[in-house]
């Protein structure tokens, strides 16, 4: 087992724990910049996903994973960061102004949904935001003029310095830069008074408040940054799919988003793009065995969807810190080799079972 | 010119007058403990206090200050803080960041330089952690700073809570049943510490507590309730010896309680 020595209180506010890590990170990132010129157009493209989705993911995360409010609405952040990116690229307003716009307004969007909804918390909240995202969808539809309505309409191409990125590449690397600013944002944020008064909220909000947390304050820039999140990343979704049509932001991307936030482990950014990583996988890896399926599983309608909603229940029961969580276990046992065992990770109750008021 | 007043505060839910008609005051430097019955109300005038509950009559001050309809975020900002009977720590988060957010009341930087984590941020957390970490060598807490919450046991959760209370650096201490869960040695060193921080902090507390040889040990001045209604204040030994706290307890003859 590695060990960490501190001899400086700033060895805590870092981002990276050691030079070791700051290493694999680097490597990574430089794998991730080449990525494009060794592999082929298809898995450029899925990865460019893989960022959007996990932009979102990470934007969610905050709100669910360490604020500990939920959203079934935030595929309507999605859509009206797609539609303000591509409304106004339509105009003829340049894309590096047109995507932090996207961003900037959803987040406002955010903090007028979250404001009314404060007193609200689980069942409750995720209805309102339920709701919320289908009034957003039927607005999509309706409000024909500015979004087409069902016909929808192509996307203008981004231009950034004169450079064209509609193709794969350009989605990938913008998509990229897009993650790494949004992933940089959450950590700061998570290492500031805000992200713990996040955290305190999530644990005890009574206690919070005596803290001297301001309980609407607080939640409001949670979901306005979680929104603000979504909305940039939904002005990369826009070029993704190159054609806006109100049916992509429907409930079930919502579900999805929820699913990368619980599969990838709630309370840890590395857990919003895992859950990312497997919610863009889990369909390619249903169409590679749908053919081999007996029984004709693989022609029924709603496959995806069920597994979704198979999973989701799965990893709540058996893998509550979820995806992270079996990323960290997996790391303890060859940190630990040979000495890691079953019980190693699990923790220990025993105390709070002999609680007297628990 | 004393510390804290409560003047003639109550609560009513519905028809239930929890807390009835209470003035007491608190003098800087003092430890000041409620005592009475399951039900007396002591844990209402606590959230009372912290503005949890909203009074229905009465007034509240703090060093000549009136906070009857201060938002209760802005009690710990005014040196009020305060622990809970049932522990209201943050279970998923270390100690060290449980104290940290003690420190909230008293963070200045901006949201917009959180984002980008700018220098002054960093010498900020640098001061509040220094801060912290004078609280956990006071409480020597030192060997449990990176556990979670959920993992530590009762014993020392009931110490982190002081230490989050203390990190706010208020000027006046509420500290609701400091010694319920603990065993007597505990119970002891709880009532060490108390007396460290009236004596070497110079903190005023306010103690709500069950265990008499802890207020017997700590407590300058004693209140006792019953029913929401104060029935005697003094010293520990007056209020002990005092007829009505004895029935409160003890039950009066049947004639008396009908």
């Amino acid at each position: 087992m590695r060990h960490f020595f501190r001899t400086d209180y700033r060895q805590d506010l870092g981002l990276y724990k050691s030079n070791r890590e700051r290493f694999w990170y680097a490597l990574l990132l430089v794998l991730l910049i080449v990525a494009p010129m060794i592999l082929g157009e298809f898995y450029v493209g899925e990865l460019g996903g893989l960022f959007i989705f996990a932009v979102a993911g990470v934007g969610l995360m905050l709100l669910v994973g360490y604020t500990g409010l939920i959203s079934l609405g935030h595929a309507a952040f999605l859509g009206i960061g797609a539609y303000t990116n591509a409304v106004l690229l339509k105009q003829g307003v340049p894309f590096l102004i047109t995507l932090p716009i996207a961003g900037i307004f959803t987040g406002i969007c955010g903090a007028a949904i979250g404001r009314p909804t404060l007193r609200m918390s689980g069942l409750y909240l995720a209805i309102a935001t339920l709701a919320f995202g289908s009034i957003v969808g039927t607005i999509f539809q309706k409000w024909e003029h500015v979004t087409g309505g069902f016909d929808g309409f192509a996307v203008p191409t981004p231009y950034v310095f004169g450079i064209p990125l509609d193709n794969t590449t350009g989605i990938y690397y913008m998509s990229l830069v897009v993650l790494i600013f949004v992933m940089w944002i959450a950590a700061n944020l998570l290492r500031s008074p805000t992200g713990r008064a996040w955290v305190a909220i999530r644990d005890s909000e009574v206690s919070a408040q005596s803290m001297g947390i301001n309980l609407a304050r607080y939640k409001t820039m949670s979901f306005a940054i979680s929104a603000g999140m979504t909305g940039l990343a939904g002005a990369l979704f826009a070029h993704y799919v190159r054609f806006l049509a109100p049916d992509a932001f429907d409930v079930l991307l919502s579900v999805q988003f929820i699913t990368i936030v619980f599969v990838g482990g709630l309370g840890s950014l590395r857990g919003a793009i895992l859950g990312a990583a497997f919610v863009r996988l889990l369909p390619q890896g249903i169409a590679i065995v749908r053919d081999d399926l007996p029984f004709g599983i693989g022609r029924l309608p709603g496959l995806e969807p069920s597994l979704f909603g198979l999973v989701l229940v799965l990893v709540i029961l058996f893998q509550p810190a979820g995806l992270n969580g079996m990323w960290l276990k997996f790391k303890a046992w060859f940190q630990q080799y040979p000495f890691k065992r079953m019980v190693s990770g699990r923790r220990q109750k025993s105390y709070a079972k002999s609680e007297r008021l628990r | 010119m004393s510390m804290f007043q409560a003047d003639d505060i109550s609560v009513r839910f519905g028809g239930i007058r929890a807390v009835d008609s209470v003035s007491f005051d608190v003098q800087e430097g003092e430890v000041f403990c409620i005592i009475g019955p399951n039900g007396a109300g002591k844990t209402t005038i606590f959230n009372l206090i912290s503005r949890i509950y909203s009074t229905t009559s009465g007034r509240l001050v703090f060093n000549g200050q009136e906070f009857t309809h201060t938002p209760p975020d802005r009690i710990a900002g005014m040196g009020i803080a305060r622990t809970f009977q049932n522990i209201e720590l943050f279970p998923n988060a270390t100690l060290l960041q449980n104290l940290l957010i003690g420190r909230h009341c008293h963070h200045k930087v901006g949201f917009l330089s959180q984002m980008a984590f700018l220098p002054s941020v960093r010498r900020e957390e640098l001061h509040h952690r220094e801060k912290v970490e004078d609280v956990i060598a006071f409480l020597g807490l030192q060997r449990y700073r990176d556990s979670l919450i959920a993992n530590l046991p009762y014993g020392v959760r009931k110490v982190v809570e002081l230490g989050r209370a203390l990190c706010t650096e208020p000027k006046l201490l509420l500290l609701d049943e400091p010694s319920s869960g603990l065993n007597v040695e505990e119970t002891e060193g709880m009532g060490f510490w108390i007396e460290d921080i009236k004596k070497d902090l110079g903190i005023t507390v306010i103690m709500v507590e069950h265990d008499m040889a802890l207020v017997n040990q700590v407590s300058d001045r004693v209140m006792a309730l019953n029913y929401g209604k104060v029935i005697a204040m003094g010293s520990p030994s007056e209020v002990q010896s005092h007829p009505e706290v004895i029935k409160a307890y003890l039950g009066g003859d049947l004639e008396e309680a009908a």
